[in-house]
């Protein structure tokens, strides 16, 4: 991809900075598009119509108009807050999610940087998120903030356990860290003749392995049941209480935008990532790109699909989840594949 | 999962904080002032008095004892009807005015329709308290339902000024009867969905279950009513206790809370008092439609100008959130002497510090929630 | 051990209830309608906004009397003998000039007070819902038909038949005590 940009590009260094920019405008009409359909679908699951107006057809202009409301609206920093470090952790947050899409394999074609620790540097770029809401919760100065940002940080900490634990689980079948390498290794249709080679299909307990991640994947991204950071009744809005204009809109983009980078990984680690189901049928590199983000796409549906219909926890059942019952789990479960890989 | 939440394993400052008024889950203008131990929480002050409105003094100031209608709805603004219901009966008995059945009737099916209806807010908010949304708007669905079958009748859809002082202010449509038939028969599956959705849902009941346990004697030593006492396992229900209007000619059941989750009095049980409720609502609505005589005059016991003689009197009905009673003084002019509100919502509130010592603070929102109080009550 | 794994599948039953019961109603159709454009059928005598039937107006002043929050200014003129008002469609013999009829909709409560005691029915609510305003002011409807040079007319020609009878009165008046002083006089002499 990038020799193909320095072959019609004269300047490398331009066609470097769009080789990089790619990811940042996908993620950017990708929260345009799932911010419109979050509503939507909140809408059609209540027996609602959601955003009608805005656009013409169901309202699909409607975050575009929000956006550029939010970009309009006074630039409001409390008066005892810590200016510089509130100003700061919006960009920070973003800059977070931003980095980690640098080694998904959007397709065969495509990644950003195609390096050995991909799966380790995702996973260690997005503690920079804890980082950062600590930082907003902190600099706002704002005691609702406060128990938010701390109700994070627990929670973040704890869940990136069973994450990395899962992931692991993974990566002892791939035995690369490369996400490149792990996706190729699921080209082909072998299993039982027509199922594709997709870890989920290779190794039972990885089926168990995914749904940890899955469930843990749901509170590394401050989704119901477990939105805390964030819950709304109870914590006016966590730790974005003081924020407002494009400062806010920010937290909201680095949100869906994490959304996007656990469901893409999932993808990645348990469907194949780009691989089509249909062995060579519909493969190649902007087929690779399609399937690889609808495979993305299912899962952030279902993620919106359990917030529409679930309560949320209570952030010591929420600890008891994680420390008592998942991570024992995917430690067993780690150990499990283990032993199938080696017997088979 | 049941295990303690130890408070006091490391010394900590106490963080005072506002809850309130302007909070998203404190149904209105409540304001909580928390004393929280980490998350735990020491005390809690509620302030009142945000959505005060003088209720008592302008019954006093109208000229005409049928004006202070319009008022009464005011008071609780999702029970409208039945807050009309109350204070009719007492000015009534006052009088000493004998209604016509088909009145009565039709007052009966009014106030349990707005029973469910207020029910279902009252369920619905509480779902939205602990993070469930979709129940929310499911049960604004069928709220809508009542509120259409209300706006026909009365031509208003929250605050009716339909009750008048000896009947009706319009005699009901005709489409009344087969409508509220239909609703009845159209709300059961409903009730069964929302008991899937949420009532029976592990992540609520964990939420709800053990949590702001009220015993028995607290909260008959607080006063409290309605599906907060019955929710601590005390069957105590005006309607069939001490019956009014001609609530001792239908068959029904009072809901009590039993623990079936948890312990007697949690959130749960106060939550699924109301769920079954509504069921009985819908047993009296059944059997009303079927007693209540087609034909009749509702204007007929209307007096022309209300002429009261020197007396007081205090009449208790069962309304969604618990006793309501209204004390009357006349002294024969035409205007009440004075007119004071015995708040169900106000009475149970007062229990909120007594219950949520101890709780975490999302719990304390889940409290509140069950609690089902409505500010403009608690304040008038 | 075994209780945990029961309340873990009862976990994940209960959610997977409620995740079938939401999937079910994303493909229902939806309840709301899509306002300005589709509109709900209001029923027959829902309450909304008041309207005065002013030809049929007695002016008697029994509507502002109902209002607990007195929102209806009423103020009339009696009409002078030369005048015949005529009569409302109800067969109301008409003997006020109406020159004021303003109600305040800021402050009406839509509590339907003021439509029973009305006699000859000429205030009732329309199901016109749509009437927000930038001021207030403009929430004062006015429904008297009269001019304010007609108002002045009639108030002035009031004043001048009052002052006509007054001196009617009390000539009449002067001529009684005159005839009581001559009937005096004649019993006194």
């Amino acid at each position: 991809m990038l020799e193909f940009l320095e072959n019609i590009i004269p300047s490398s260094t331009i066609a470097l900075v769009v080789f990089a920019l790619f990811p940042l405008v996908l993620i950017l009409v990708y929260a345009l598009f799932a911010i419109w359909a979050e509503r939507k679908i909140a809408g059609f699951i209540q027996d609602r119509l959601g955003p009608m107006r805005t656009g013409g057809f169901h309202g699909w202009a409607q975050t575009i108009a929000d956006m550029l409301k939010l970009i309009q609206k006074e630039d409001i920093i409390p008066k005892d807050a810590s200016s510089f470090l509130f100003k700061l952790a919006p960009f920070m947050i973003f800059t977070a999610s931003y980095a980690a899409f640098a080694v998904i394999p959007f397709s065969s074609g495509y990644i950003g940087s195609n390096i050995n620790i991909g799966a380790f540097y995702l996973l260690a770029i997005t503690s920079f998120l804890t980082i950062s809401i600590i930082m907003a919760s902190w600099a706002s100065n704002n005691k609702w903030s406060l128990v938010g940002g701390m109700r994070t940080a627990a929670q973040m900490v704890s869940y990136e356990v069973p994450t990395i634990v899962t992931v692991l689980s993974v990566l002892i079948v791939a035995s690369s860290m490369n996400l490149m390498t792990i996706t190729e290794m699921q080209t082909g249709n072998d299993i039982m003749g027509f199922l594709p080679n997709w870890f989920i299909f290779q190794n039972p307990f990885l089926i168990v392995a995914f749904a940890l991640f899955f469930i843990s994947m749901l509170a590394e991204s401050h989704r119901v049941p477990f939105d805390l950071p964030e819950s709304e009744s109870e914590l006016v809005a966590g730790y974005q209480t003081e924020y407002s204009g494009m400062r806010w809109g920010m937290f909201m983009l680095a949100e869906y935008a994490d959304m996007l980078l656990l469901s893409l990984l999932g993808a990645t680690l348990f469907f194949g990532g780009w691989n089509s189901p249909f062995g060579t049928f519909m493969s190649g590199p902007v087929w690779g790109f399609g399937w690889f983000m609808l495979k993305g796409m299912l899962l952030v549906f279902v993620m919106m699909w359990i917030r529409w219909t679930l309560p949320r926890y209570r952030v010591d059942q929420l600890m008891h989840i994680c420390w008592s019952i998942l991570i024992p789990l995917s430690f067993v479960n780690f150990v499990l594949v283990a032993l199938w890989e080696m017997i088979f | 999962m049941t295990h303690q939440i130890s408070a006091n394993v490391q010394e900590t400052r106490e963080m005072t904080i506002n809850m309130g008024p302007q909070h998203p889950s404190t149904h209105g203008v409540l304001r909580l002032e928390v004393v929280l131990n980490g998350e735990v929480v020491s005390r809690v002050h509620p302030h009142i008095g945000y959505l005060h409105r003088c209720f008592e003094k302008h019954a006093e100031a109208m000229d005409d004892y049928s004006k202070v209608i319009p008022y009464t709805d005011r008071i609780d603004y999702v029970s409208a009807m039945n807050q009309e219901h109350g204070y009719v009966i007492a000015v009534e008995k006052l009088l000493q005015l004998e209604v016509p059945e088909r009145v009565e009737y039709v007052r009966v099916i009014l106030a349990e329709l707005q029973r469910i209806a207020s029910h279902l807010l009252g369920i619905g908010t509480f779902g939205l308290d602990l993070g469930a949304f979709t129940p929310f708007l499911y049960c604004f669905i069928e709220r809508e339902k009542i509120l259409t079958i209300f706006e026909k009748i009365s031509g208003a859809r929250l605050l009716y000024n339909y009750i008048c002082v000896g009947g009706l202010m319009r005699d009901v449509p005709d489409s009344f009867k087969p409508e509220t038939a239909d609703f009845v028969k159209t709300f059961r599956p409903k009730i069964k969905e929302l008991n899937d959705l949420l009532s029976y849902n592990k992540i609520f009941i964990d939420r709800t279950a053990n949590i702001g346990i009220l015993p028995a004697e607290v909260a008959l030593n607080y006063a409290a009513s309605g599906p907060m006492l019955r929710g601590s396992g005390v069957s105590w229900d005006l309607r069939k206790n001490d019956p009014y209007s001609i609530y001792d000619r239908f068959e029904f059941d009072i809901p009590v809370g039993s623990g079936e989750v948890g312990t007697v009095g949690d959130c749960w049980d106060r939550y699924m008092v109301r769920v079954r409720e509504m069921e009985q609502s819908l047993v009296i609505i059944e059997q009303a439609l079927e007693q209540m005589p087609d034909e009749g005059n509702v204007m007929e016991a209307v007096p022309k100008r209300i002429r009261m003689k020197e007396g007081e009197v205090y009449v208790r009905t069962e309304t969604p959130r618990g006793e309501l009673g209204y004390y009357i003084i006349s002294d024969k002019s035409p205007s009440p002497f004075r007119v004071k509100v015995r708040a169900p919502s106000f009475v149970n509130l007062s229990i909120l510090p007594a219950i949520s010592r101890g709780a975490l603070l999302s719990d304390l929102v889940a409290i509140v929630g069950s609690i089902d109080i409505v500010l403009g009550e608690v304040d008038r | 051990m075994q209780t945990q794994i029961k309340e873990g599948f009862q976990t994940f039953k209960s959610i997977f209830i409620g995740m079938g019961i939401t999937l079910r109603h994303f493909f229902q159709p939806s309840v709301t309608i899509q306002y300005p454009e589709v509109r709900d059928v209001l029923p027959a005598g829902a309450r909304s906004k008041l309207f005065v039937n002013i030809d049929d107006c007695i002016g008697c002043n029994l509507c502002a009397r109902a209002c607990p929050v007195n929102c209806i200014d009423i103020e009339t003129v009696k009409a002078t003998a030369d005048i015949d008002l005529g009569k409302t469609s109800t067969g109301n013999p008409k003997r006020l000039w109406v020159t004021q009829f303003d109600i305040d909709m800021s402050k009406c409560m839509y509590c339907d007070l003021c439509v029973h005691p009305c006699p000859t029915n000429c205030i009732y609510m329309v199901q016109e819902y749509e009437y927000s305003e930038f001021d207030r002011k403009n929430l004062i409807f006015k429904f008297s038909d009269l001019t304010p040079d007609k108002v002045i007319e009639v108030k002035e020609k009031l004043v001048k038949e009052t002052e006509e009878k007054n001196r009617e009165k009390e000539l009449a008046q002067q001529k009684k005590d005159q005839e009581k002083e001559k009937d005096a006089g004649k019993t006194g002499e």
